[in-house]
């Protein structure tokens, strides 16, 4: 479980955050949601350290990850795997080498091993044979499935997805979904997904935060998400017609 | 700090003895073409040129080639190879690691506990390090055969009177020296470069201006250095 209390950040005299809290549980997609510039990636970046929040506590299974001693810090980090927006494949490294990375950095298991894991991930995301392809080969979709292979090859107990349907057709974007909540379950990771999609929200959301100017405004399930009274949520969830029509 | 970064936790030996090869062939083995052109013609004009200048009854022949020797070794060899190696190697540096960090490439390193700044610059200032002095020698060696090559083939000199000039009074400190130069240029190239590129933010756009300011600072700091050095030294 990840736990975040009264997380704070500010810019220089631009505050993101007020005093974000929440319990992100484990086995569940845990959704962060909202409306672009509402704080939602630099939330992501203070969970997973790549940025230091100015007040609050983040806490990976009672850990104190903020104030935590370097050892520490590694050691969280080593547990955690991260899909990022763009995907953030390595250009120089081909499939194989990609996701073998963290094996080859932090592991000390055999090559044959190493290989063994990367063909079980690339088959966990659907992707065969396609060990030597370069990133610049591949599609949208595809470096998205080698992403989440890469982030879940060391056996991460949390991952982390930034906008993974960011720039992928509605089909593919519905097939990432799915491979997101069918990993979490199977892995049992604790997974916090960033996005603004709404039909991740509907399909993969066991429970969401929703964030508004950088405040928390709601949090639930995809259940009570469409009930809502709440009217920035709502204005923001029947933001598009076809939202509308289905209200 | 950037510099101190590099030696907080460090990664196996053998990843950056791998790393390390690696950058050695880019920076090195990939520069030796630019290296020998610029070399072999710097050391064809500074002869004829010299020749130019210095030709008259009272000045022997073979003060053209001890002045080319002493030029090459003490400035054009190690300063003006480091410019080109600024321009070459250090924008691709810039380049390289500023791509790295606006497509979240550095970011996804970090995440996974792994030093960045260590995994990915170490081996580059190291394999500057190593390489840009090979570079120097051969670039020294290749400026005065070609000095001797366009001296003896517009009759501006012979051969012997080349070779008698080339070891004239030679001061042997002007090889240390050179090499002093080509290691403090090719740390100066390598982590100017590295911090550039490591540090950029923005898109596109930022990593052009990332790698025009590599080779500008660190042409700027290869100047510097080189007056410093020569009033240390000398």
């Amino acid at each position: 479980m990840i736990e975040i209390q009264k997380i704070t950040k500010s810019f220089n005299d631009k505050k993101v955050l007020y005093g974000i809290s929440g319990k992100f549980e484990k086995g569940k997609t845990n959704l962060i949601i909202g409306a672009s510039g509402t704080g939602k990636s630099v939330l992501l970046k203070c969970l997973v350290g790549l940025l230091s929040p100015d007040k609050g506590k983040v806490l990976f299974d009672g850990r104190n990850f903020t104030e935590s001693d370097k050892t520490t810090t590694t050691q969280i980090r080593r547990e955690i795997g991260m899909l990022f927006q763009g995907s953030a494949l390595f250009d120089s490294k081909n499939v194989e080498e990609n996701i073998k990375f963290p094996l080859d950095m932090l592991t000390e298991i055999s090559e044959k091993e190493k290989i063994e894991k990367v063909n079980h991930c690339l088959n966990l995301v659907g992707l065969d044979k396609i060990n030597y392809k370069m990133p610049s080969e591949l599609s949208g979709g595809m470096k998205k499935r080698v992403g989440i292979a890469r982030a879940i090859v060391n056996d991460s107990k949390y991952l982390f997805c930034d906008e993974p349907n960011s720039g992928l057709d509605p089909l593919t974007a519905i097939k990432i979904d799915d491979l997101i909540l069918e990993l979490t379950q199977k892995l049992n990771t604790t997974t916090i997904v960033v996005t603004h999609d709404m039909n991740s929200v509907i399909e993969i959301g066991e429970y969401i935060m929703f964030l508004h100017n950088g405040k928390k405004l709601w949090e639930g399930d995809n259940k009570k998400i469409l009930k809502t009274k709440i009217k920035e949520l709502n204005s923001f969830i029947f933001s598009n017609k076809l939202m509308k029509k289905i209200k | 700090m950037f510099l101190i970064s590099l030696f907080e936790r460090r990664e196996k030996l053998k990843t950056y003895f791998s790393l390390t090869i690696n950058e050695c062939i880019k920076i090195g083995y990939d520069s030796l073409f630019i290296v020998s052109i610029v070399s072999i013609f710097m050391g064809a004009v500074t002869t004829i040129q010299t020749a130019f200048n210095l030709v008259g009854p009272l000045i022997p022949d073979y003060v053209i080639s001890l002045v080319v020797r002493d030029m090459t070794l003490l400035e054009l060899s190690p300063t003006i190879i480091a410019i080109v190696f600024a321009g070459k190697v250090g924008s691709n540096i810039a380049g390289e690691l500023g791509t790295m960090r606006i497509t979240e490439q550095i970011d996804a390193l970090e995440v996974m506990g792994i030093n960045s700044s260590s995994y990915l610059v170490l081996p580059k200032i190291v394999a500057a390090l190593l390489m840009f002095p090979i570079l120097v020698v051969i670039s020294a060696t290749l400026a005065i055969l070609g000095g001797y090559t366009a001296g003896v083939m517009t009759d501006v000199i012979t051969g012997q009177e080349y070779i008698y000039g080339l070891r004239y009074e030679f001061n042997p400190f002007n090889i240390p020296f050179a090499l002093i130069k080509s290691y403090v240029f090719a740390f100066i190239v390598a982590s100017i470069s590295s911090f550039q590129g490591y540090y950029t933010s923005g898109g596109a756009l930022e990593v052009g201006k990332s790698s025009t300011n590599a080779v500008t600072n660190s042409c700027i700091a290869i100047l510097i250095a080189d007056y410093i050095l020569a009033q240390i030294l000398l």
